[in-house]
């Protein structure tokens, strides 16, 4: 198979980037999309060209390390499938595709297609945790789990997060990605203790790193390769609702909404 | 980390306020839809003048007139507030445009609501204003007689086609707002959520048409 | 030579831990803030170690090379977590677990080790609970097991095929309690270049920043490696891209001995490899051969014709097939530990009778299964898999058997370490893959996310603190000594030499070529000519690399084929050493399998006599052969016998 790119080039931060057209041919179809940017790379390496810059790891879909926006779509055109599990065969032979870096304001681009994610973290590091120390825990046994509960926990706890979810929303809202998180941890009796806590601290993270508010068009839960439901964001804000409505002892969080 | 105080309000909270009054404007619509059908009664607007003498006397509609225009007030001063934080994350944008799937009329909620902000400017100087005397009315119309000025008004047919075009435009508003709004109030449930999908819908369609169907009728029928 | 003792305390195996933990000197809370810890790597046994650390109120510095510590590759990990919790009643306990343990290392570690990882283990269990972590559980609200690798308990806990995430993103989140409350710095996109020893102990690192190209240096009381496996020697690995044997073979270097580097292990069920271009290969979780059956065909005619694409797997008659783990293995059966399983599919495949496009391939076929559970019973235990299978290899596995074949996945061997998970270099640990010390000469599924998490939540910070109460005299140490300098001036030297060598072929060019010669000669089984041949074949790669590579783009920016050449570069020098290692062990055992030594019906033959031993090597220099010191391995509770799986 053979394709032209287009991929955003920029040498580094300060850098103003541009699109720049590549030839790729001799693509076979069963090569995944970042092994057909290897192949590029290895063209322009054998040029004396810097070669196209873009995170990867795990390649096996689960570290959510890859992310690239090609034809308009976080991952590509295959739904619940992160970059590095999407396959030529999903082209055509022939095609231009678009490869672009995921793009928000809270995630700066480093060079050519790879962003820094740290707000991600930052969000985390705000609440998404369960407060105890590595001794003197109950045995597993004594909290148990409606398995329905688990199950969804689950589905919330699948986030890699990756940040499709900011990069597909029309205002580069990470709710999805924070709702997840709000939603595994509420759903657990482990995880309620410090519910009211953690969803407004969490919030706060959010809105202080400069992210987008979501306006419900559940982009995000399209693009999301682990398919994750905006059910989740709804209960990111019944559990925000009703913390700031009705926790009594939460003082240290102050009064604004 | 304490990241909290950093705005008054919260992302979260600025939603919720503006689905708040947007539920409350549902309501609204729903009750100026009733009196406008009485429109289509054929008693050359005796019901319909009655209706609308009641709503512009009574005292607790008084009330519920002012707390109406703090709804619409919140609902755009929120509205606006969001759509500008929210085009201010993304301060480099695609070159490709999205693709996404995303259901049709979501993205364009703050675009429809501008032409709905627009109608609405002109209802106001329509009826309103001449109402409350802030426009004089045309000649020949008394203040109070909207059966009249809305016979003139539908009698012309541009303004028939603008006001046809944005209750088409404010249908596609209402589609995405009542299910948008129990997803910002967090309600969210597996088994209802669908049926507020269709509600949503269905109230969307019964409102559009229920009010384009009043110069439709004054302009197929007279 | 060096001699080699574990120091576990002198007294019976079951209450060493305890007498350990009764004798273990304490730091106290205003000195625990003074001591600096770096702990490289931020997988789960790097990230729960900087949590727990970080709770005692220690000054840990954590490194990652990747953007954030939650994408280090035990996320990878898909199949469970083994804990002797006997939950299930089915008779298992502590010994068991160590002793299955022990078996399935085909002896060759350290029975004190083992022990005390199987009588933490139930705890892990609770911690993870505990944090969050969503297992599979009963209608009853409490945890699930299943039993994993053909263990005959059900004790493996498990989240779906997600295990590993699961477990990565609970250990993350302490590490980000941790961050918030300023206890943990974080350095992420840093690779870890050097070991500073500074008067015969670690004091530190030097970094390269890998987004402004920075050579930074960090000190600390001590320098903890969760680095993981150098399996990615083989080019072609499970691991992720980025893993890397950096950090430890600077360890080595400085002085650390690196133990039974020719430990490696190969997982059964991975996708086949499809192309010249191929990336990586995929691991689907051992957990399908409980229900799946492998076979090839019975005769070479079909598989030659299936090879071709002119008959289907399904059209092959039931008479046909061999199942050949079941026919070789009726205890078993499909459910033989992972080397066993391995070489057989090799065997076959090389006999002739593989299928796929490249004849590297057997069938797992799920035919019966769903005959006798439904479709929708096997969906719902492999669903997700069955998914990525058909992801990536675009057949529908419901309808036809998958192809699996074997790949390189674990390493057991790794820096030598005694009780304390302390290397040879005072102050210098290793904690998880990264040592060498559970595992033995194979691992047991759902044992290698147990490591991790007991070394870095339960054993890490007791030893640690037996080691730093003698440091809290020491002030923090100055980035400006001497040692700091030369170790700095050492990292930059290298960097301008790769640079400079403007060669013609790209540094995958080298890592391919590496991993070709590993494969071939250093894999799934070895002999002594083939070994022989690759040690001159890294030698001539070596020297070729050197002349050879081009590394386009500058050193003080963001350069990920400087960051790959400097691991290639490394690789190249642990192949050699692997060579070496599998080249004197006149044995097969576990993951080792040398032709020459097995059974008259091909099974691994051990030698007890001559090679109960962990054979640890030492660094003499660039231009001096290393030197093997042995630490002998004392079976005191156990008996050795010969692993029958018939």
């Amino acid at each position: 198979m053979k394709f032209t790119l287009k991929i955003w080039r920029q040498k580094n931060a300060d850098d103003k980037g541009r699109m720049v057209s590549y030839k790729v041919d001799d693509i076979s179809p069963d090569s995944s999309f970042l092994e057909m940017l290897d192949q590029l790379n290895q063209q322009l390496i054998a040029k004396g060209e810097d070669p196209v810059s873009f995170d990867h790891d795990c390649r096996e879909g689960i570290c959510g390390a890859c992310g690239l926006y090609i034809n308009g779509r976080p991952h590509g055109p295959l739904k619940g499938t992160t970059t590095c599990q999407l396959h030529m065969r999903a082209f055509r032979s022939g095609e231009t595709i678009c490869v672009e870096p995921w793009r928000s304001g809270a995630f700066p681009v480093v060079k050519d297609l790879i962003v820094d994610r740290s707000a991600l973290d930052k969000i985390i590091q705000a609440g998404g945790y369960i407060s105890i120390n590595s001794g003197g825990l109950p045995d597993a046994n004594t909290i148990p789990v409606p398995k329905h509960d688990a199950d969804d926990a689950f589905d919330a706890a699948a986030c890699i997060g990756c940040g499709a979810c900011v990069a597909a929303c029309s205002n580069a809202s990470p709710m999805l990605f924070v709702g997840a998180k709000v939603s595994h941890l509420a759903l657990l009796p482990q995880g309620r203790i410090e519910a009211t806590r953690r969803v407004q601290q969490m919030v706060a993270a959010m809105d202080a790193l400069g992210f987008g508010n979501c306006s419900n068009t559940y982009a995000c839960q399209a693009e999301c390769p682990k398919e994750i439901s905006i059910a989740n964001i709804a209960r990111m804000n019944r559990e925000f609702l009703t913390a700031k409505l009705f926790a009594e002892k939460e003082k240290n969080i102050g009064f604004t909404l | 980390m304490d990241t909290t105080g950093q705005r008054t309000f919260s992302s979260i909270a600025s939603k919720v306020l503006m689905a708040l009054a947007g539920v409350f404007l549902l309501v609204f619509l729903a009750v100026h839809l009733g009196i406008n059908m009485l429109l289509l009664v054929d008693d050359g607007g005796k019901s319909f003048s009655a209706a609308a003498g009641f709503m512009s006397s009574y005292p607790v509609i008084r009330v519920f007139e002012l707390a109406l225009f703090g709804g619409f007030a919140l609902h755009i001063v929120f509205g606006v507030i969001v759509s500008i934080r929210n085009r201010q994350s993304r301060p480099i944008r695609y070159q490709h445009r999205s693709i996404t799937e995303t259901s049709p009329f979501s993205k364009y909620m703050l675009h429809s609501g501008v032409v709905v902000f627009i109608f609405l400017v002109l209802h106001f100087i329509d009826f309103y204003f001449i109402k409350i005397g802030i426009v004089a009315p045309p000649t020949g119309i008394e203040r109070h007689d909207f059966y009249s000025r809305a016979v003139v008004l539908f009698s012309d047919n541009t303004y028939s086609a603008i006001y046809l075009v944005s209750f088409v435009v404010l249908g596609f508003h209402l589609n995405h707002a009542l299910q948008a709004a129990t997803q910002t109030l967090g309600l969210n449930h597996p088994r209802y959520t669908p049926l507020i999908n269709a509600a949503s819908a269905l109230y969307a369609m019964i409102i559009a048409g229920g009010f384009m169907a009043i110069p439709l009728r004054f302009t197929l029928f007279n | 030579m060096i001699k080699l003792n574990a120091n576990a305390p002198g007294v019976p195996l079951a209450d060493q831990w305890d007498a350990y933990k009764a004798g273990c000197k304490l730091v106290s809370p205003n000195n625990k803030r003074k001591l600096d810890i770096i702990v490289v790597g931020t997988g789960l046994a790097g990230a729960s170690a900087a949590a727990t650390l970080g709770q005692l109120g220690y000054n840990v510095k954590s490194f990652c090379y990747q953007d954030t510590p939650r994408r280090a590759h035990s996320i990878a990990a898909q199949g469970g977590i083994n804990a002797a919790k006997n939950y299930q009643n089915d008779g298992d306990n502590v010994f068991r677990l160590f002793y299955d343990t022990i078996k399935g290392g085909d002896y060759r570690s350290r029975e004190s080790n083992v022990y005390r990882l199987a009588s933490i283990s139930p705890e892990i269990i609770d911690i993870c609970v505990a944090q969050g972590v969503p297992f599979a559980r009963e209608y009853g609200g409490l945890l699930a097991n299943r039993s994993f690798g053909g263990a005959q308990v059900s004790r493996t806990f498990y989240a779906r095929g997600q295990t590993g995430q699961q477990l990565l993103i609970g250990a993350y989140s302490a590490m980000s309690r941790q961050i918030a409350a300023g206890t943990v710095q974080l350095y992420s996109r840093r690779d870890v270049l050097d070991i500073v020893v500074v008067d015969g102990k670690a004091r530190g690192i030097i970094a390269r920043n890998l987004v402004t190209g920075e050579i930074e240096r960090h000190s600390a009381h001590a320098v903890v490696l969760a680095t993981g496996g150098y399996g990615n020697i083989f080019y072609l690995s499970t691991n992720a891209m980025g893993s890397n044997a950096t950090p430890a073979w600077s360890a080595y270097k400085k002085g650390a001995l690196f133990a039974n580097p020719c430990f490696t292990q190969i997982h059964p069920t991975c996708i086949p490899v499809h192309g010249e271009f191929q990336s990586k290969l995929t691991l689907m979780s051992e957990s399908l051969r409980n229900d799946g059956r492998i076979w090839v065909p019975k005769e070479k005619s079909d598989a030659e014709l299936i090879r071709q694409k002119k008959l289907r797997p399904e059209q092959i008659h039931e008479s046909k097939r061999d199942y050949y783990l079941e026919r070789r293995y009726p205890a078993f059966g499909n459910l033989v530990p992972r080397d066993v399983a391995s070489r057989a599919a090799k065997e076959r495949c090389d006999a002739g009778f593989g299928v796929g496009s490249t004849g590297l391939a057997v069938y797992l076929d799920f035919g019966d299964a769903i005959e006798r559970l439904g479709r929708a019973e096997i969906s719902a235990r492999y669903g997700n898999l069955f998914q990525m299978y058909q992801r990536i290899v675009d057949d529908n596995p419901y309808r036809t058997p998958m192809m699996i074949y074997p790949a390189v996945h674990y390493t057991m061997g790794g820096l030598w370490v005694d009780y304390e998970l302390m290397t040879t270099v005072p102050g210098l640990y290793s904690i998880g893959e990264c040592n060498f010390s559970d595992h033995g000469a194979n691992r047991l599924g759902a044992s290698a996310l147990m490591q991790g998490l007991a070394d870095g939540y339960f054993v890490l910070p007791y030893t640690i603190s037996g080691y730093l109460s003698h440091e809290i005299n020491t002030p923090p140490i100055p980035t400006t000594l001497p040692e700091f300098h030369l170790a700095a001036r050492d990292v930059t030297d290298r960097l301008d030499r790769l640079k400079k060598s403007n060669g013609k072929e790209s540094v995958d060019h080298f890592h391919r070529k590496l991993g070709k010669i590993m494969w071939e000669y250093c894999g799934m089984s070895r002999n002594e000519a083939g070994l022989t041949k690759a040690l001159g074949l890294i030698e001539e790669l070596k020297a070729e690399f050197a002349s050879g590579v081009n590394i386009p783009g500058g050193l003080k920016e963001y350069n990920p084929e400087l960051e790959k050449a400097w691991r290639v570069e490394d690789f190249i020098e642990l192949g050699d050493l692997m060579v070496r290692d599998a080249l004197h062990r006149k044995e097969s055992c576990g993951g080792h399998f040398r032709e020459e030594y097995q059974t008259p019906d091909h099974e691994a033959l051990r030698n007890d006599d001559e090679f109960a031993y962990v054979a640890a090597w030492e660094h003499k220099g660039r231009n001096d052969e290393p030197e093997m010191h042995r630490e002998e391995l004392r079976f005191e509770t156990v008996t050795p016998s010969q692993r029958s799986y018939k």
